[in-house]
């Protein structure tokens, strides 16, 4: 196979069209869709509306919730760890505060935690791999903030609720919104980074779905940015951390309130028992599950731990029917597929084409309409590109973007995509990026309050882990800015509950033995384990060869 | 001696790697850290974001027959025929405790809690190592001579992987030092613009709280109409 410029010879023919239809599109606008039309194209071609991928939940609080197949897997598991085997009385971390997930959210949650008065030593935040390895670490493309005076958090709040399908819990809503300008007046006082114009003004970019410009951004390293910030805080401020660390288990009490987590070191195996007057669960998505098979532009540990742990102490979650995919993740090359590729590229101007080299779709409809648009000209047209390894997808008018904006464009607002493809010899300034929808985000999850108390007593939560704040779907934007609000708000209702004078109570896993009956009942086929930790990613032949030997040993 | 090949591996394109050590063959097409995995490694440290953002992968390696040390991250780099890999532990390097708020962006603020900035040799050791190919030693440079805004904007892309440090001569924790520069830039060396502050203060006043009462009384329908209706101001519409 000969390449070119880091494409296949094949693929280079498409790309001409590409460059020969673009002095033509520059102006060219193409109507987005209407709410019917919106619901065709969603109704025929996102994943979430094919039945074939889901089913039911079979037990416990959401009995009857129709789910992806990957979330129901993992809610009809068994626990990882025999109940008996933990021993409740020997206390390894004794503390007012615990907060499982160190990403943007868990992050917050602690430094607010402190700000609000609690000292740090009362607080621990745990973590499954690095402080840092989360996907806040690899937001891109923005976060969203009405503070220009044409916008207001009204309008945000209307684009954020007809981009959730009018199903998000309102008062999440005015939180997310209302709170916005406070984040990033909060983050300027850190020291964060965002891009400011020459004039001083910082520079706000569209997202899907958004009717004013208000996407704040570092380059497309806003994630990057903003969290390595606030993992500096937290080591300033001297907040006690443990790393590689997950939670396994929450422990509840006798009234069924939570108490504490079981965690597991994974690399010594052993267990360690936290007792907490307040959890905070900041566990992030799922993206690691491959719901539907997609591949996925989530970080190694998005295997939707918290959801799992909380619904076996009998959570209620919420709108887990919906799942994210982006419309643009990398289709080519096969090393990088299903890596972002931030939004950011259309929000500056980049057009989404298909082989013929003309524009497929409005290219800032909201995620899924924008997916779905995709999906349907992959599968239902023949307007598609084929990669060497039969990958289809349809092409990201980058250079578009310098023909807009000026020459060097690309380098300065988005030299994490130039790089990235650069490394396999693709010059996104001078050629179109090849793309495909990617598993991106956990919409709903765990159901919470504008204060963050989950239906559990001594349990809140924040960040992706939750449901309510986006509806059926999140709009570009919203979760930086939500992992930062009800991270914040997390803190500060863990702060007013460590003023309360009230006790733990006695430590117990009754709620473990509890599920391991529920599930004893469905008389599984397969019997799985969760939650899940880290996914699987070795050969058959590699995990052919475990089992054997797991055989031999028995 | 050469084990026998399993159909599936016939078909594919391979190259030979060694891993801590140990021969493995590969498909082509794979990264480095999808290599490990595909050899039967399950990697617990040294991965974390998959996608060159977290720093989490630095590798070290050799080629075949070159005599140089080559650095990358394994989730961004394709393997080559004859790489002998070696993955990196986090090098720890200890980050100063300080209070922002308190700091001026001068070269005594960064001297004050990283004093071996001085030592620097200029043997530009950590750019020739930093996979993403920022020009550590100039950033380094410029904290020296208190260009704080050069020295934040030329280290921004910066993943904290540590590459640089372990190959300093004057042990600088070059990243943490770049970190510094970067909160000290972006909270003294540009203002708060003040339409944000202006919001901000019309938030606390409560001055959108009648209009939220109105949207959040609003049915279904009523929200559904709203939203149709709304206008775009700065983007160009059909
Ligand atoms: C590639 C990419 C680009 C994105 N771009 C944007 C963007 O431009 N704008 C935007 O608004 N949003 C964006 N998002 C979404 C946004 O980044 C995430 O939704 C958000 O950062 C989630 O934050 P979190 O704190 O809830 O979870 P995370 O940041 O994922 O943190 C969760 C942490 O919990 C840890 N954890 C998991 N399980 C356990 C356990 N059992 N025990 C202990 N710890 C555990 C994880 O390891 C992780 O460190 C993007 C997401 C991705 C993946
Ligand atoms: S500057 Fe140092 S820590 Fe940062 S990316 Fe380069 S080598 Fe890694
Ligand atoms: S490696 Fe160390 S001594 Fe050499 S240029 Fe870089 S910072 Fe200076
Ligand atoms: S795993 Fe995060 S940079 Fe490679």
């Amino acid at each position: 196979m000969k390449m070119i410029r880091g494409y296949p010879e094949d693929m280079r023919k498409s790309i001409d069209n590409v460059n020969k239809t673009r002095s033509k599109r520059i102006d060219q606008i193409i109507e987005d869709l209407s709410l019917e039309e919106r619901k065709d194209v969603l109704d025929n071609f996102h994943p979430d509306y094919n039945p074939k991928y889901k089913r039911d939940i079979s037990w416990g609080v959401n009995k009857g919730d129709n789910v992806p197949n990957e979330v129901a897997d993992v809610i009809e598991a068994y626990p990882m760890v025999n109940p008996n085997d933990i021993d409740l009385n020997q206390i390894d971390y004794d503390v007012n505060i615990l907060i499982i997930g160190a990403g943007g959210a868990g992050t917050s949650a602690a430094l607010w935690a402190n700000y609000s008065g609690v000292p740090k030593d009362e607080i621990l935040l745990v973590t499954k791999l690095r402080l840092g390895d989360c996907n806040t670490v690899m937001a891109q493309g923005g976060i969203q903030a009405a503070d220009r005076p044409v916008d207001s958090p009204l309008i945000h709040y209307m684009d954020a609720i007809g981009g959730g399908h009018f199903e998000n819990k309102p008062k999440l809503v005015k939180a997310l919104v209302n709170d916005a300008p406070k984040i990033i007046k909060w983050h300027k006082d850190l020291g964060v980074m965002y891009d400011c114009t020459e004039d001083g003004s910082f520079i706000e970019n569209p997202g899907g779905g958004t009717s004013r410009n208000r996407m704040h951004c570092s380059k497309d390293y806003t994630g990057l940015e903003m969290f390595r910030t606030l993992k500096d805080e937290i080591i300033n401020k001297e907040i006690p951390y443990l790393e590689f660390s997950p939670a396994i288990e929450l422990i509840t009490n006798e009234t069924g309130g939570i108490a504490g987590a079981v965690l597991y070191n994974i690399e010594t195996k052993q267990y360690f028992v936290v007792r907490a007057k307040t959890i905070i669960l900041t566990t992030g998505g799922f993206g690691r599950l491959h719901v539907a098979g997609f591949p996925t532009s989530n970080h190694y540990g998005a295997t939707m731990d918290g959801v799992v742990m909380a619904y076996r102490a009998g959570a209620k979650l919420r709108d887990l029917d919906a799942t994210q995919f982006h419309p643009t993740g990398a289709a080519f090359p096969e090393q990088i597929v299903g890596l972002l590729i931030t939004e950011k590229t259309r929000s500056l101007g980049a057009q989404v084409l298909g082989r013929n080299g003309e524009q497929i779709c409005y290219p800032l409809e909201p995620r899924d309409v924008e997916a779905s648009s995709i999906i349907k000209c992959c599968a239902a047209t023949d307007n598609y590109i084929e990669t060497p390894t039969q990958m289809r997808g349809i092409w990201l008018d980058s250079p578009l973007i310098e023909e807009i904006k000026g020459k060097g464009t690309i380098l300065k607002n988005l030299s994490a995509m130039y790089r990235m493809m650069n490394r396999f010899d693709i010059d996104i300034t001078e050629d179109p990026i090849l793309v495909y929808p990617t598993l991106h985000y956990q919409n709903g999850g765990v159901e919470l309050d504008e204060n963050c108390y989950t239906s559990l007593k001594g349990l809140l939560a924040a960040g992706e882990i939750s449901g309510g704040v986006h509806g059926k779907n999140r709009l570009m934007g919203n979760s930086l800015l939500e992992i930062n609000v009800f991270g914040r708000r997390a803190g500060i209702t863990a702060a007013n509950e460590y003023k309360k004078k009230s006790t733990v109570g006695k430590l117990t896993l009754a709620h473990v033995h509890k599920s391991i009956k529920s599930l004893d009942a469905l008389k599984l086929k397969d019997k799985r384990y969760s939650p899940t930790i880290l996914p699987e990613y070795r050969s058959d032949i590699v995990r052919d060869r475990l089992v054997q030997l797991y055989e031999q040993s028995l | 001696m050469s084990k026998t090949k399993t159909k599936q591996e016939e078909e594919t394109l391979t190259v030979k790697i060694y891993i801590m050590g140990s021969a493995h063959e590969v498909p082509a097409s794979l990264t480095i850290m999808k290599a490990m995995e595909y050899a039967g490694f399950k990697i617990k440290r040294g991965a974390g974001c998959r996608a060159g953002f977290c720093g989490a992968c630095a590798t070290l390696y050799r080629k075949a027959g070159d005599y140089r040390i080559y650095a990358a991250l394994a989730c961004q780099t394709q393997v080559e025929d004859g790489m002998v890999l070696t993955q990196l532990p986090f090098v720890p390097a200890p980050k100063a405790i300080y209070d922002v708020d308190s700091l001026k962006p001068t070269a005594s603020s960064i001297l004050k809690f990283y004093p071996e900035v001085a030592r620097c040799l200029s043997c530009n050791a950590c750019s020739k190592v930093c996979p993403q190919e920022i020009q550590v030693m100039d950033y380094v440079q410029y904290c020296l001579q208190g260009q704080i805004d050069k020295a934040a904007e030329l280290s921004f892309d910066c993943v904290q992987c540590g590459l640089c440090a372990i190959r300093c001569p004057a042990e600088i924790p070059q990243y943490h030092v770049g970190m510094l520069a970067r909160r000290l830039h972006g909270k003294y060396n540009t203002s708060t613009p003040e339409t944000l502050l202006e919001r901000v203060e019309e938030i606390e006043n409560g001055t959108f709280e009648e209009g939220f009462e109105e949207l959040m009384s609003l049915s279904k329908d009523g929200l559904k109409k709203r939203y149709t209706e709304r206008d775009f101001v700065d983007q160009k519409k059909a």
